[in-house]
């Protein structure tokens, strides 16, 4: 089964609101280390190696997307 | 036992020095560590002579290897050389890993019983060369030669010529085929100016062994981030004789010299084990990992294995025990090429089947590198995230990992594997190109009655219903490359192979790995299967 690409959830501002509360008072570092918790159990929840690899590699192309070109001026961004 | 490390090999002038001529050896072995006298071991089994050579005069000079897996307990026991290596050595399988103080988490290896060997035996290196070494001597083929140095190698027409020299002047030899064993440093690697491509890591390791007598069960102790040694990690094994191995990271700036002043690491090993702890020093080392090999093992007729032709980081034992599987894997299609039984490019299968081992144990010991040293922010925000949650979440612990302990490579995608009749959903472990599992049969251990030649397993519950194939069975047996046929008809054994309730037929390697296997048999597909087993037919 790939990747649920439509809108799969019954409150997506209420989950939405729920993951920042979860970060919050959190220092950076913290907050990094609870997204790496998040996804290591929800990777293990969704148990489908190509589905975690889809959604892996659609997140990876949204910040190469954002990035600025080789060569162009970072100050920008 | 004595104190094996105190034996010295003297320099033996060889006859052959004094001959106008170079003499003519069909096989030289260039190191006489665990791969060179496995190697040698085996060609002796099967009737050949040959050289080995190595510049040292005394065994290895630290416990080196020490961890043993099953499969080359299995190997050492066809040589005739497992049982002194189990009996001298630590038997364990249960590994524990713990996170600053606690416990996250604890492996068992062979959680199945009925096996004639654990999965691992502890036991230095020294002694499993003495072993091999004394076993050498008895074979009565093998020509062993300390304080002697390959200094050139040079190809010929159809063989290659050695340089060789020794404390009492140099001399030459001619060889068919050189197996090139000598070690990580190899020089036959460097004389043939080949390239050693891949990683080294900047972490630094201090392996220091110490005699002590410690009241803890013998188990693999991995630690993450521990009081005594912060922010890194370390492990502890036992040897035999009370020796034990502590493994310390020590950073990728640890000043060498420092690092392995006495005086230091007995601090380190005090913070470990205790203040009042009271021990002996045995051997230090400081190393960084090394994640490469080289394109190809074979090189004409020089063939490289165990460290020569890869070395790994030593987390999961790989090292040693890939080494001796290379050579388990060579030296059977030596035999039959240089019996004139199979063509000379069955050869190039070792390379085929030894890389992809090589680079399933340097993919596997790449990983646990990167998870016990990470090597960036979030690489550790990950790594750590695992052992926080290992405490409590079971997905977690199969994260965790402190080295993916050292199995049989299966050799899935081998040019040399036949027909699977059974299908792929049927006894998976013990598919074409896997080695055998063992299993207690009647007379023993099913490893006894397989190797060295072709065996054909008929595993059947009731052996009458193997009847029908009697005829062929003999016919086999008959062949200038006899295929002996052998009925089991032990429970244990035929669960493991899937032949319950219906009976199957498993056409082995002389390395124990199935070639082929079948629920009907016919002596056409077995003589086929043999020959793409022999590189005949690709």
């Amino acid at each position: 089964m790939p990747l649920t690409r439509e809108p799969n959830l019954e409150d997506p501002d209420g989950l939405y609101a729920a993951i920042l509360e979860a970060h919050c008072d959190l220092s950076e570092a913290e907050s990094v280390a609870l997204n790496a918790r998040l996804v290591l159990l929800l990777a293990n929840h969704i148990g489908d190696e190509a589905v975690v690899r889809e959604a892996l590699t659609l997140a990876r192309q949204s910040i190469d997307a954002a990035a600025p070109q080789e060569g162009g001026d970072r100050s920008f961004s | 036992m004595r104190d094996v490390r105190q034996i010295h090999f003297p320099h033996r002038r060889s006859a052959d020095q004094d001959r106008p001529q170079p003499r003519h050896h069909p096989l030289v072995i260039v190191g006489a560590g665990p791969v060179g006298l496995v190697a040698a071991l085996d060609l002796a089994r099967k009737g050949h002579a040959s050289v080995v050579i190595d510049k040292k005069s005394s065994l290895s000079d630290g416990s080196r290897s020490i961890c043993w897996a099953k499969r080359s307990l299995e190997i050492m026991d066809r040589l005739g050389v497992g049982q002194a290596l189990t009996e001298k050595g630590i038997t364990w399988k249960t590994g524990k890993v713990f996170f600053d103080r606690g416990r996250v988490f604890e492996f068992d290896l062979l959680p199945d019983a009925q096996h004639r060997r654990p999965a691992f035996v502890n036991l230095q290196q020294y002694y499993l060369e003495h072993f091999c070494i004394e076993a050498a001597k008895r074979t009565g083929l093998i020509d062993l030669r300390w304080q002697e140095e390959v200094t050139s190698l040079t190809p010929t027409g159809d063989g290659l010529l050695l340089n060789i020299a020794t404390p009492a002047g140099g001399y030459r030899l001619v060889s068919d085929w050189v197996i090139a064993a000598d070690g990580a440093r190899s020089a036959l690697r460097r004389s043939l100016g080949l390239a050693f491509e891949g990683r080294v890591f900047d972490d630094q390791f201090l392996i220091c062994d110490v005699r002590l007598k410690l009241g803890r069960p013998a188990e693999r102790w991995f630690w993450f981030d521990p009081p005594f040694n912060r922010g890194r990690s370390a492990l502890l094994h036992r040897q035999a004789d009370d020796v034990w191995r502590l493994d310390f990271q020590v950073g990728a700036s640890a000043d060498r010299d420092q690092e392995t002043r006495p005086d230091n690491v007995a601090r380190r090993v005090r913070a470990m084990l205790g203040e009042d702890v009271a021990f002996a020093f045995e051997w230090i080392s400081l190393y960084r990992f090394q994640s490469r090999r080289l394109e190809r093992f074979r090189h004409g007729r020089v063939l490289f294995a165990g460290d020569a032709a890869h070395q790994m980081s030593p987390f999961g034992a790989r090292g040693g025990n890939s080494g001796i599987q290379d050579a388990d894997n060579l030296v059977w299609k030596l035999d039959l090429v240089l019996r004139q039984l199979a063509p000379a490019t069955l050869i190039d299968s070792y390379d085929q089947e030894r890389i992809a081992a090589a680079d399933e144990n340097l993919i596997n010991t790449t990983r646990s590198t990167d998870f016990i040293a990470p090597k960036s922010a979030i690489s550790r925000a990950f790594r750590d995230g695992v052992l926080a949650l290992a405490r409590t979440e079971p997905s977690a612990r199969r994260l965790v990992n402190s080295g993916r302990l050292s199995v049989a490579t299966h050799y899935q995608t081998s040019p040399l594997n036949g027909p699977d009749a059974l299908g792929p959903g049927v006894a998976p472990a013990v598919r074409p190109g896997a080695a055998a599992l063992d299993a207690p049969v009647a007379a023993g251990w099913l490893h006894d009655h397989i190797g060295d030649g072709f065996v054909g397993v008929w595993f059947a519950r009731d052996p009458g219903l193997t009847q029908p194939f009697a005829r062929d069975a003999g016919l086999l047996s008959e062949r200038a490359l006899p295929i002996k046929t052998v009925v089991v008809s032990d429970a244990i054994a035929c669960e493991r192979y899937g032949a319950e309730p219906a009976p199957a037929y498993y056409l082995f390697r002389p390395d124990q790995h199935v070639a082929a296997r079948w629920r009907h048999p016919q002596r056409a597909a077995v003589e086929e299967a043999v020959a793409r087993a022999t590189g005949s037919r690709c």
